[in-house]
């Protein structure tokens, strides 16, 4: 079972995780703790050589977006810790990001169970990183068949997510009331 | 009345086979159980303390008599002959199998019914006023505007695993019947100076441990504003509320220590950052829900038939009803009445399949095909014309639902207590029953006139204690129930929370207890119209506590 999924089924985890103490490398595609995002902005953005470092960022999720912000355009990459899959902090913190105009992977990271992988999809997640225990319980099909389980929803402006109130409304107008 | 449509059906149906691959996964162990328990509840299903309890949705209180019909197969199919009307306009049925749950959602879809969010840490069922439709005074239905929030939270992506629950309540007229004060957000439908139809906006609201009455956050919304507007206040209680204790995890608690004024600086600020359009239900949608909550026509009947005025003669048990368990109608010649689930000695909110199909039947032929349930617990026919009264009333009789108490001492409202629930600590059935049996005679009740009495099994409040006239909360004290009372509060404005009289009561006592209080107010009183939230209101906890601990003195 691999760790990482996306909405067509498993994904190549091209990302290397860092630790607090880990150097960083000269090259690749890291996600750095957020206590660590200055310091590897400087390395990766201000240093006389012209780095080879794709940069990333795992953040709890009680970040304060507005501070994210800043470096938005310096990411390709922002994970969100799910810390208990009852905690639904993380969902709002996707919502957010993407809403202040974050155009980068954002990434789940921890506790997801297959009956959410929709709601990370519709509030602007790309991927979950799994947690061992959970994926070693749940394989891939589980997550991609909830995909599929509610074919639309009632809230209306998110993106690749059929909305029942603009279906209604285009098949009142008599259009075609396709998927957006 | 709502009808569903192609779409609302489909979800629905997807939702039910959704949780039936739930409930297999759970029995292959890929759920395990705690991850399973949220999603059980999200689909109205608790465990209880001798079986599952299964709570099904009434949006705003509302049903048809296919539906009431539905409810009342459902009692008699898959549980033990009845059900049991909840405080949020709910019902429950209390003995369900685990493996007879999907079929039993199925049962309900085909009556457009569902019991998704009636419980679980989200936003859940949405209530109104149960008069909806009914008063003069009225702006506008409230439950076009609950069913636009009710569609909108139906599995909100973002907002399915909040802090803790989230209870939504809409009115609109003057008299607020829906609890506005006790709720996470309130909307109450008013006019603005210009004419302009908005909402006001309360938050904050509250009962279980740490009772809080909501504080005003907006003076006046406009109303295509309301989903922005709604998704700010969520989305700020989602990403800041508390969730270092579940006790503490409600918006009233995030309100209390963030200020009202900092929550409402931090969602206008969200508030404004979302892009409007995008969410706000389109105003064709909302004309599409509006035309299904148009007043039923009823043909008006100018004076007071005959046949009416004979029976009262005639029959006085049959006045005295009418005296008390109707109210006025825009439509002159029409009451709404109340069926009173209250019968001296019964278990409060209960009802059989058989009381279920009369009622429905009674809705169909008398009242518009409609049927209300109360946050009190009882059932009401909406649209009775003067001139069918007495049918309705007959039949009534005939099923035991004929309790002249309305707002009376006797119409007690009880949450299921240590008879059912795994949270309670103290029995409030058997509480009721006993203070019901002490207070039979009709004509004692009438003396004593307006009185609530709530009783609560548990600090968490199911029963509304808070907001009671006479408030009776059971507790557990070292093996041993003990009822602490508290008096003085009221749900409609201006909402007051009950006081703590002091030290608690066994269980025995608590009937001798009421009957005291209750003939404190009847020395007490300046006139028999003044009731005992006034009295008490007047003269205050003191005399009461006097009578209630003189011994311990």
């Amino acid at each position: 079972m691999p760790r990482l999924i996306d909405r067509d089924g498993p994904a190549e985890d091209r990302w290397t995780t860092l630790g607090a103490d880990d150097a960083l490398p000269a090259s690749g595609a890291v996600i750095v703790p957020l206590d660590r995002l200055e310091e590897a902005v400087d390395a990766v953005f201000d240093s006389a050589a012209d780095s080879g470092l794709e940069l990333g960022v795992h953040v709890p999720n009680n970040a304060d977006p507005l501070r994210l912000r800043a470096g938005f355009d310096r990411l390709a990459l922002i994970s969100v810790e799910f810390p208990a899959f009852a905690d639904g902090r993380g969902f709002s913190l996707g919502h957010r990001l993407r809403a202040l105009g974050f155009k980068g992977r954002l990434r789940a990271s921890g506790h997801v169970i297959a009956d959410q992988f929709a709601y990370l999809l519709a509030c602007g997640f790309d991927e979950l990183a799994l947690r061992d225990d959970v994926a070693e319980r749940q394989p891939v099909e589980h997550f991609l068949k909830a995909l599929k389980r509610i074919s639309a929803g009632y809230q209306r402006g998110i993106p690749g997510r059929r909305s029942i109130l603009d279906a209604r409304r285009a098949a009142r107008q008599g259009t075609n009331a396709a998927p957006r | 009345m709502y009808r569903y449509d192609e779409f609302d059906h489909r979800f629905v149906r997807e939702r039910v086979a959704e949780f039936r691959d739930q409930v297999s996964r759970r029995l292959t162990g890929a759920l395990t159980e705690d991850e399973f328990r949220p999603l059980r509840l999200m689909n109205g299903l608790y465990l209880q303390l001798h079986a599952y309890m299964l709570r099904v949705a009434i949006p705003y209180g509302t049903l048809e008599a296919r539906q009431m019909r539905m409810l009342a197969e459902i009692a008699e199919r898959w549980d033990r002959g009845y059900g049991h009307f909840t405080t949020r306009q709910n019902i429950q049925f209390n003995w369900p199998k685990l493996r007879d749950v999907p079929e039993i959602l199925e049962a309900l879809a085909s009556v457009e019914m569902h019991a998704i969010q009636t419980s679980g840490n989200c936003i859940r069922n949405v209530t109104a006023d149960p008069l909806a439709g009914v008063g003069p005074d009225e702006i506008e239905d409230p439950r076009i505007t609950a069913e636009v929030v009710r569609q909108w939270s139906s599995l909100h992506p973002e907002f399915v695993f909040l802090g803790r629950k989230f209870k939504i309540a809409v009115t609109a007229t003057e008299e607020d019947r829906a609890a506005l004060a006790v709720h996470d957000i309130a909307l109450q439908i008013v006019r603005s100076e210009a004419g302009e139809t908005g909402y006001r906006v309360l938050v904050g609201g509250g009962l279980g441990r740490t009772p809080m009455l909501a504080r005003e956050l907006r003076a006046f919304l406009p109303k295509r504003d309301l989903l922005p507007y709604l998704e700010a206040a969520l989305r700020v209680y989602n990403l800041h509320g508390r969730r270092d204790n579940k006790f503490k995890a409600r918006i009233k608690i995030l309100v209390h220590e963030l200020g009202i004024e900092e929550y409402r600086r931090q969602v206008e600020e969200e508030f404004a950052r979302i892009e409007h359009g995008h969410i706000a239900v389109p105003a064709d949608e909302l004309a599409r829900i509006g035309a299904y909550f148009a007043p039923p026509a009823l043909p008006e009947r100018t004076g007071t038939p005959v046949e009416f005025e004979r029976m009262k003669k005639l029959d006085p048990a049959f006045a005295a009803w009418a005296a008390q368990n109707t109210h006025p109608h825009r439509v002159p010649g029409h009451v709404a009445a109340t069926i009173s689930l209250k019968p001296v000695g019964g278990v409060p909110g209960d009802a059989t399949a058989e009381q279920m199909r009369v009622m429905a039947d009674l809705a169909e032929a008398h009242s518009a095909d409609e049927l209300r349930v109360t946050k009190e617990q009882n059932v009401i026919l909406p649209h009775v014309a003067l001139a069918d009264l007495y049918k309705v009333y007959r039949g009534l009789v005939a099923i035991g639902l004929d309790a002249p108490n309305r707002g009376l001492v006797t119409d007690i409202v009880a949450c299921p207590g240590l008879d059912y629930c795994a949270l309670a600590t103290a029995r409030s059935i058997p509480v009721a029953q006993a203070i019901s049996n002490r207070f039979a005679d009709p004509a004692r009740q009438r003396e004593i006139g307006p009185l609530a009495i709530k009783i609560s099994g548990c600090i968490n409040a199911c029963g509304h204690h808070h907001i009671a006239h006479i408030g009776i909360l059971g507790l557990d004290k070292a093996g041993v129930e003990s009822y602490q009372i508290t008096l003085g509060g009221e749900s409609t404005a201006p909402a007051a929370l009950g006081e703590r009289t002091g030290p608690g009561f066994s269980y025995d006592e608590v009937p001798d207890v009421v009957e005291k209080i209750v003939e404190t107010y009847l020395k007490l009183r300046e006139t028999p119209r003044e009731s005992f939230l006034q009295t008490y209101r007047r003269v205050g906890m003191e005399p009461f506590k006097e009578v209630l601990y003189a011994e311990a003195h």
